[in-house]
């Protein structure tokens, strides 16, 4: 018996003892029906060939392992960046069960939402009733300021018609016939959890600015000086925004952030849940027609929402979820053009900063050799920031990225000495990536929590930035964007770089003559 | 600490009386008539408790539960390694399932087994449209070619599928033929279908008995020679090693586990399994049907059992050698003492810590009852459980079994009542899952998730009761409890904690 009441052994020990090891190979023999290790042993080797990664190209109906979400999961991200806003996903009820969970995991936060809780009657007659209760019952007992509905896959192929249900809705009188329910469609089989969040996004300035469906009069544009600004779907919301908030501060811009979730999902434990925390409120929601201009920090998340602003007479701007100097320097410079203010003094020292770390420590990144992926913008800006580096970003794989997108990347590549080897891969999935990393290795992978498998399978050391983060704490409090954003990700390479040199010199009198401890 | 504490059995089932009465305020009038007969007060000598259970959820209340997908794939099958089961529909369903509930197992993954990978169709509006049998099919000779060593195939429906006519049980066949009488087995999980997670389960057994044991041949050779102690494990997904914990004592009684369903589990022990002499069945919900098939069919025995805390594992082991000769029974009894000193310095060490304090679960499965004997062995009090999924012989079984006169009970409870009730009640432990753990740290009140073990486990078995206590102490009496109120906010604390 390995168990002791004083050292308590959970799974991370436990198994490891004689007695479980010996039932395992036993229920293995005896059961399992296992395949012969000799035949095993062969086929693990065969799937790190160039022939088998030929093979996993060649793929046209199945997907393993992507790097994506579907759509209404970037539609609740959307509506709770919005004050007192609970998002309502019309359709079943596990899909709103899943989204809870996933946000949860990462933010390691509560995350409201509710299901208009639509089963096989609902599939056969649709789902007004549900929707007429749902509204109500939510109107009642969390008490929003706003309810914004967005759609499963369901309630999409069904062709349930949210317009018309929520005017249903009202007429029976489950909201108030003035109470804002804005609605997106946003079936999960188009696009991804992006694709969502634009939708929604553009839902909420529809509502606001055309009319509320016809029950309002159509705002009137109304030109004053301040600037939108849309963070798009991001695991680094919490740290990100309250970064921008800063930086515009400083930058002495009048502005408004639409779609604020640094709050939602960074709530104090005080002894009170907040359902409801910070947001965009609805008057500055509504407001935002009148601003000079709108800057998305994330093109792939307001492909829909940008032209729509523009459409009402606005300047938009889209960056690439800019990380580093130079996608700061341009970030700053549209802020500045914008507002018609010089950039202060105070963070031109904030750059020079990122610069002196950067020059301090290029030694170690300069030539090594990466591969990432996650969501089309966020690998546009680890890239930029790479070739920053003088790295290379070796495979730059987005499962929802477009050929259009992929473009941009190959462009940013030929922009650089740096990129002249580098390759992109819009479409594919982190299966595509086990071969790439199989067959073309490179020194470091940056992904979400899901490459570590890639990591554990290949052996290519994991620095986690992406969405979801679940098996590490807390990084969605830091910034990636501006100069100090730019040091995080900075410092998060370095420290696995570091991390990897020691890891490798570690053996007394064989490698340890490398272990050094100045670096 | 709680208020429960200083009220007689009386006083607490009017006080709880009157908490039901008051969430139910919230409600338009319809929906309070609902919701108003899924919560009660238990009272004891009562068949069941009081509450009627596995109905539709309410729109818009913000339950809890899941759907029939996530019983299929996310519970019954997901678990099975040895096969590949394809998230058929759109990518999210399989993306938020994917490796989420640590169904432990042991192989290679992506060469012979499969369970933390996510495959998917990953529908597009042009599958909607036009259909995605083929697709389906050609996704299986893909596997056939990437993943040679995989043992078989499981179709796991999104909503789509059977909304847009899909015919994948014809696909099945066709392409296990193709492939030599493959198993592949098509499961009609669509997410829509049922109330919850429940209906998931139940097509999940079906399926098995369908596509797994109809399709094995009357004459087959078992693959090992049958013995007299032959047992089959029944619902336990192997959370942070669960099944193995529990397989472990079950070995050392002298029985000989022939399959685990479904925690690391593989096709070869589902297909072993009616040649059991006896099926033990730990999660009933979700797996009572497949072992009622299997009494009918091939009349093997199924019987309960309760894994968590020392006073139910000895329960258990005695209830399961009651199906043995006295070679078993005699076991059963060589291994009840065998952990005895170890259970003994265990609740020496964590009941002085935990003794008196409350608990409130809300959790699917089994869980809502079983885990009460293992507080109990630790001095602790349950005083408020409800089930996710549970159905009115759960809560018949709860009534008769395992709760106290006076708890309350909430069935399907939705986020404000739950949030409502700990915040009245103020137990010194919340038990549920990843939706509402921060909603009751936030309130500065100790939460375990009780589906994940909050990553910790495993929880059965002896080896387990010593993880649940040192778990259920670290989260009780963490200091971070003691620094929610700022200290210039601090308010007077009331007499009763002085006494802690």
């Amino acid at each position: 018996m390995t168990q002791n009441a004083d050292h308590v052994l959970d799974h991370l020990e436990l198994f490891r003892g004689p007695e479980y090891q010996q039932m395992l190979a036993n229920k293995k023999k005896m059961f399992e029906n296992p395949r012969d290790p000799a035949e095993v042993e062969r086929v693990r080797e065969w799937a790190k060939t160039p022939e088998y990664r030929e093979l996993n190209f060649a793929r046209e109906a199945l997907t393993v392992n992507p790097a994506k979400a579907c759509q209404p999961l970037g539609a609740v991200f959307a509506a709770v960046g919005f004050e007192g806003t609970i998002p309502f996903v019309h359709g079943s009820q596990g899909c709103v069960a899943y989204y809870r969970s996933h946000f949860s995991r990462h933010f390691k936060e509560p995350s409201s939402c509710v299901s208009s809780s639509m089963t096989e009657d609902a599939a056969v007659f649709g789902g007004l009733n549900n929707m007429i209760d749902g509204l109500a019952n939510t109107y009642a007992m969390y008490k929003p300021k706003m309810i914004a509905v967005s759609t499963t896959c369901m309630a999409e192929v069904i062709g349930d018609d949210l317009n018309a249900f929520i005017k249903t809705a009202k007429e029976k009188g489950s909201v108030p016939a003035e109470y804002d329910v804005p609605f997106a469609h946003t079936p999960a089989f188009v696009g991804s959890h992006v694709t969502g969040y634009d939708n929604v996004m553009k839902g909420i300035f529809e509502h606001f600015w055309d009319g509320k469906a016809r029950t309002a009069p159509v705002l009137e544009r109304v030109p004053n000086e301040k600037i939108n600004f849309i963070g798009g779907f991001d695991g680094y919301t919490v740290g990100n925004l309250r970064e921008v908030k800063r930086l515009l501060g400083i930058m002495g811009a009048d502005y408004t952030i639409l779609g604020d979730n640094s709050d939602v999902w960074d709530t104090p434990t005080d002894g009170e849940f907040r359902m409801y925390d910070g947001g965009t409120t609805l008057e500055d929601a509504a407001n935002a027609l009148h601003a000079k201009a709108t800057i998305s920090m994330q093109e792939y998340s307001t492909e829909k929402t940008l032209p729509f602003i523009a459409s009402h007479g606005q300047e938009v701007v889209a960056f690439n979820h800019p990380i580093g100097v130079a996608g700061t320097d341009a970030f700053l410079m549209a802020v500045s053009r914008i507002i018609g203010k010089e950039i202060p003094e105070e963070l031109a020292r904030e750059r020079g900063r990122l610069v002196d770390a950067i020059a301090d420590s290029s030694a170690h990144i300069h030539g090594k050799k990466f591969a990432i992926y996650g969501d089309p913008d966020l690998c546009l800006g680890l890239a930029a920031f790479l070739l920053e580096l003088g790295a290379e970003p070796t495979h730059v794989l987005a499962t929802n990225g477009s050929k259009q997108w992929a473009e941009k990347v190959q462009a940013l590549f030929d922009s650089s000495p740096f990129g002249q080897n580098c390759h992109v891969y819009p479409g594919k999935d982190l299966w595509h990536m086990r071969s790439l990393l199989f067959t073309d290795p490179v020194d470091f992978l940056i992904g979400n929590t899901y490459g570590k498998y890639l990591e554990r399978d290949t052996g290519t050391p994991l620095i986690r930035i992406g969405f979801p983060i679940f098996d590490r704490h807390h990084h969605h409090r830091y910034p990636v964007w501006g100069y100090q954003g730019g040091m995080n990700v900075l410092v998060w390479i370095l420290d696995k770089i570091f991390d990897e040199i020691d890891k490798n010199t570690n053996v007394p009198s064989k490698t340890d003559y490398s272990f050094d401890i100045i670096r | 600490m709680s208020l429960a504490k200083t009220q007689s059995i009386e006083e607490i089932k009017a006080r709880n009386k009157e908490l039901i009465t008051e969430v139910l305020q919230v409600y338009p009038e319809k929906t309070a008539k609902r919701r108003a007969k899924h919560l009660n007060v238990h009272e004891s000598g009562k068949s069941d408790c009081g509450v009627k259970s596995n109905l539709k959820s309410v729109p818009g209340v913000m339950t809890i539960r899941g759907c029939a997908y996530a019983g299929s794939k996310g519970v019954v099958w997901g678990p099975i390694k040895d096969m590949i089961h394809i998230s058929h529909g759109p990518v999210g369903c399989g993306q938020y399932s994917w490796a989420a509930r640590r169904n432990y197992y042991i192989g290679t993954t992506g060469i012979d087994t499969f369970v933390t990978m996510q495959f998917t169709s990953d529908f597009q509006e042009k599958d909607i449209v036009f259909g995605g049998d083929k697709k389906l099919a050609k996704i299986m000779d893909e596997i056939q070619e990437l993943f040679p060593l995989n043992n078989g195939i499981t179709v796991q429906s999104e909503c789509p599928i059977g909304l847009i006519g899909d015919d994948i049980e014809a696909v099945s066949k066709a392409k296990s033929k193709e492939y030599e009488g493959k198993t592949i087995v098509p499961v009609r999980c669509e997410g829509f279908r049922g109330v919850s997670q429940s209906l998931g389960h139940h097509i999940a057994n079906d399926a098995i008995r369908d596509w797994v044991f109809d399709k094995i041949p009357a004459d087959a050779a078992p693959r090992f020679e049958p013995t007299a102690y032959d047992v089959a494990i029944i619902g336990d997904y192997n959370i942070g090693g669960d099944a193995w914990s529990s397989r472990i004592l079950l070995e050392e009684m002298g029985l000989r586990v022939i399959a685990q369903w479904s925690g690391d589990g593989s096709l070869a022990e589902l297909e072993a399994t009616p040649k059991a002499k006896l099926n033990v069945l730990h999660c009933y919900r979700s797996m009572n049907y497949i072992s009622r098939h299997m009494e009918e069919k091939y009349g093997i025995p199924w019987c309960e059992y309760n894994f968590f805390g020392p006073s139910k594992i000895a329960e258990s082991l005695r209830k399961i050698a009651s199906y043995f000769d006295d070679k078993i029974k005699e076991g059963a009894e060589r291994v009840i003492a065998k952990y005895q000193p170890l259970m003994d310095a265990v609740i020496a060490k964590y009941r002085p810590r935990l003794e008196g304090k409350t608990v409130m679960l809300f959790v699917g499965g089994l869980r809502p009852r079983h885990v009460i004997g293992a507080y109990e062995d630790l001095g602790m009090e349950v005083v408020g459980t409800g089930y996710e999924f549970g159905h009115n012989d759960d809560y018949q079984r709860t009534a008769q079994h395992y709760v106290k006169d006076g708890t309350l009970i909430y069935d399907d409870v939705t986020g404000y009542e739950f949030e409502k009730f700990v915040e009245k009640i103020q137990p010194d432990l919340v038990g549920s899952g990843i939706k509402e753990k921060y909603v009751f740290q936030k309130m500065g009140v100790p939460f375990r998730q009780m589906h994940s073990w909050d990553y910790s486990g495993p929880y059965h078995g002896y080896d387990g009761f010593a993880i649940f206590a040192r778990d259920m102490d670290m989260a009780i009496n963490s200091p971070v409890w003691k620094m929610t109120k700022a200290p210039w906010k601090a308010v007077p604390k009331p007499t009763l904690m002085a006494a802690e």
